[in-house]
């Protein structure tokens, strides 16, 4: 049987038209990866997010060097010229150093600050808004009014005031950007758990004696989690805007460390003679921000079993 | 009505002295005025003339009362870079803001609805892929880079717009365009979303079926209901107007709130961060507050009783 029919082959010709909902293991990465080549903006989005996130995990480690050698005779080094060598390709700062190298470098910082904030507001705003949904009454109440504090103000000037009091490291950026966004993630979980609780099997749950942290760790936020992460994504894209925003102002990451956002503010002052200093940092910010909000769009799409549905047969039937 | 707004004015009374507690505390860990306005070389005696003649001597809860009580009186203290009343240096930067954000808004909300309706019209043709990409890239784009590029482009090498500063109109040309860019393409996609649910209801159908202009069913029929989702967005973009500004104000050399708040957090200057904050948070809620009304009006099937 085995023989006669070579499985693998004709799938990889022709994909099924419906693929199994709950597949395991390999099937389901391969099934994932399946619906990303079916999309292909949110396919080179995924490329070029893993290209940003490999050059921030290794970039610093291979390149330091050359991001930091002051090369006089490469001054403002006009980019697209390969005479240099192909670290100058984007050209050079004011010091000689190798623009291409210094952005991917400071890759690392950008990549670090935006994603543990994300990760630290997702968690503390999940849980919280977890309690806020599932516990109505004060606790509920305090916590909302909190969030309604701290989303009706505009989150640069709170960070302002918080970097300048507590002077402006990386962990304390992280910090402030994290507390910014918890309310996003607090709002929005509550108002899924709202509705969630109140179907049939978060009741036979109960009705089982299942205790709180269970019907909601156990029952409840699985459902809540193609939500999260989906707004995980976008909140990574906008808390890396504001990063680079706080930067620019000069109250976020210190010199000497290095962002995106501080190579922009950086190269303002030659703004007229080389225009590339603050070109290039910011078309990385742009870049990134677009491919997280491509690759969202497709994760929505992918994890609503409808539009899912949709998407396999339509992808499918072509 | 009336009893709904008295509530959502008593809410966000709570959060207003939530927030102004927190900056008040805040704004005192930054350090010691006296260290910025007395000369290095000051001697104990002056500093502690200087902090008793400012009441920086007093216990912070001692403090903390007597500016809670200066403000029923709308006393918000003198502020140190100016030597004039904080208050009247906020109110003096506060019309640059609102005028920024009076002429963003209108043209946000008008390019992202025009623009969105066109789009959901015929989903997928040439015009909404084209406007899907330019909102994204609208969306995606850091504001001070945008306004760096802008200012390279148009005021360095094709000398069209002056770099920076407050005067004629031209000058207030590429602010606004930068403050305009991320709201918009983020409204244009929510529009564009909300719009092609609404488009495909069923009385869109019988409208097209009595023969009505495809003008009239998209401005006039869908565009009444996929309206609602795009005010309660629209309301959110109002705070982000607001950090724009701080961004565009410090790149153009505006005399507005955000770039005053800059400054004073730099200069410690307590009282004006204080009123500042104060002013920019009463008038954010102030437009939540229009924005749950407008929803009333826009929606008959929401009545606040």
């Amino acid at each position: 049987m085995h023989s006669s029919t070579p499985a693998s082959g004709i799938t990889e010709m022709a994909p099924p038209l419906i693929v199994p909902v709950k597949s395991s293991g390999r099937g389901a990465a391969r099934n994932a990866l399946w619906l990303l080549w079916q999309d292909k903006s949110a396919f080179v989005s995924a490329i070029l997010l893993a290209l940003v996130l490999g050059a921030a995990i290794i970039g610093p480690w291979l390149l330091a060097d050359q991001a930091r050698a002051v090369n006089l005779m490469a001054r403002n080094a006009a980019p697209f010229s390969l005479s240099k060598g192909w670290l100058f390709f984007l050209g050079a700062d004011a010091l000689g150093r190798s623009l291409l190298a210094r952005i991917i470098v400071a890759s690392q910082n950008t990549i670090v600050i935006a994603g543990s904030a994300v990760l630290l507001s997702m968690h503390v705003g999940g849980v919280l808004g977890l309690i806020a949904g599932y516990k109505e009454g004060w606790i509920g109440a305090i916590l909302l009014r909190m969030a309604d504090a701290i989303m009706s103000f505009p989150s640069m000037l709170l960070a302002v005031i918080v970097l300048f009091v507590f002077s402006p490291g990386i962990e304390n950026v992280i910090f402030v950007l994290a507390v910014s966004r918890i309310p996003i993630f607090l709002r929005t979980v509550r108002a899924e758990v709202l509705e969630i609780k109140e179907r049939m099997f978060v009741t036979a749950a109960r009705a089982m004696g299942a205790k709180t942290e269970r019907v909601l760790f156990r029952h409840i936020a699985p459902m809540v989690m193609p939500t999260v992460i989906n707004l995980a994504a976008l909140e990574v894209a906008f808390v890396m805007l504001v990063e680079s925003g706080l930067s620019f102002l000069g109250i976020g990451i210190q010199p000497p460390e290095v962002t995106w956002g501080l190579m922009v503010a950086d190269g303002r002052n030659y703004l007229g003679s080389a225009w590339w200093l603050s070109f290039w940092p910011g078309v990385a910010i742009m870049m990134v921000t677009i491919a997280l909000n491509l690759l969202s769009n497709w994760l929505r799409l992918v994890t609503d079993p409808v539009e899912r549905w949709r998407f396999q047969t339509v992808a499918g039937a072509k | 009505m009336g009893s709904f707004i008295c509530k959502r004015s008593f809410q966000s009374l709570i959060s207003l002295i939530v927030l102004v507690m927190l900056v008040f505390f805040l704004a005192r860990l930054t350090g010691s005025p006296a260290d910025l306005y007395l000369p290095q070389d000051a001697s104990a005696a002056v500093r502690h003339d200087f902090n008793e003649q400012m009441g920086f001597n007093d216990p912070l809860y001692v403090q903390f009362v007597g500016f809670m009580v200066g403000l029923l009186h709308l006393d918000m203290g003198q502020s140190l870079q100016f030597s004039r009343p904080a208050l009247d240096v906020v109110l003096q930067a506060f019309p640059t803001t609102l005028m920024l954000a009076a002429v963003t808004m209108p043209l946000v909300l008008l390019i992202s609805i025009v623009t969105g309706s066109l789009a959901a019209y015929k989903p997928g043709g040439i015009f909404d892929r084209l406007a899907s990409f330019i909102s994204l890239l609208g969306a995606a784009t850091p504001n001070f880079w945008v306004a760096i590029v802008g200012v390279l482009v148009f005021a360095v090498t094709l000398r069209l717009l002056p770099t920076s500063g407050t005067g004629t109109p031209l000058h207030w040309v590429l602010p606004v365009a930068v403050l305009t860019l991320r709201p918009t393409g983020v409204l244009v996609q929510v529009v564009r979303t909300s719009m092609m649910t609404a488009l495909s209801a069923a009385y869109i159908k019988t409208a097209r079926a009595k023969g009505v202009s495809s003008r009239a069913i998209v401005f006039v029929h869908a565009l009444r209901n996929g309206l609602l989702p795009v005010i309660t967005v629209a309301s959110d973009q109002a705070a982000g107007i607001v950090n724009g500004a701080v961004i565009v104000e410090t790149v153009f050399g505006f005399p507005g709130i955000g770039k005053l708040m800059i400054d004073s957090v730099l200069l410690r200057d307590f009282t004006v961060i204080q009123a500042a904050v104060l002013v920019t948070a009463l008038a954010v809620f102030v437009i939540n507050i229009l924005v749950d009304i407008t929803y009333a009006l826009v929606d008959p099937r929401i009545r606040y009783n």
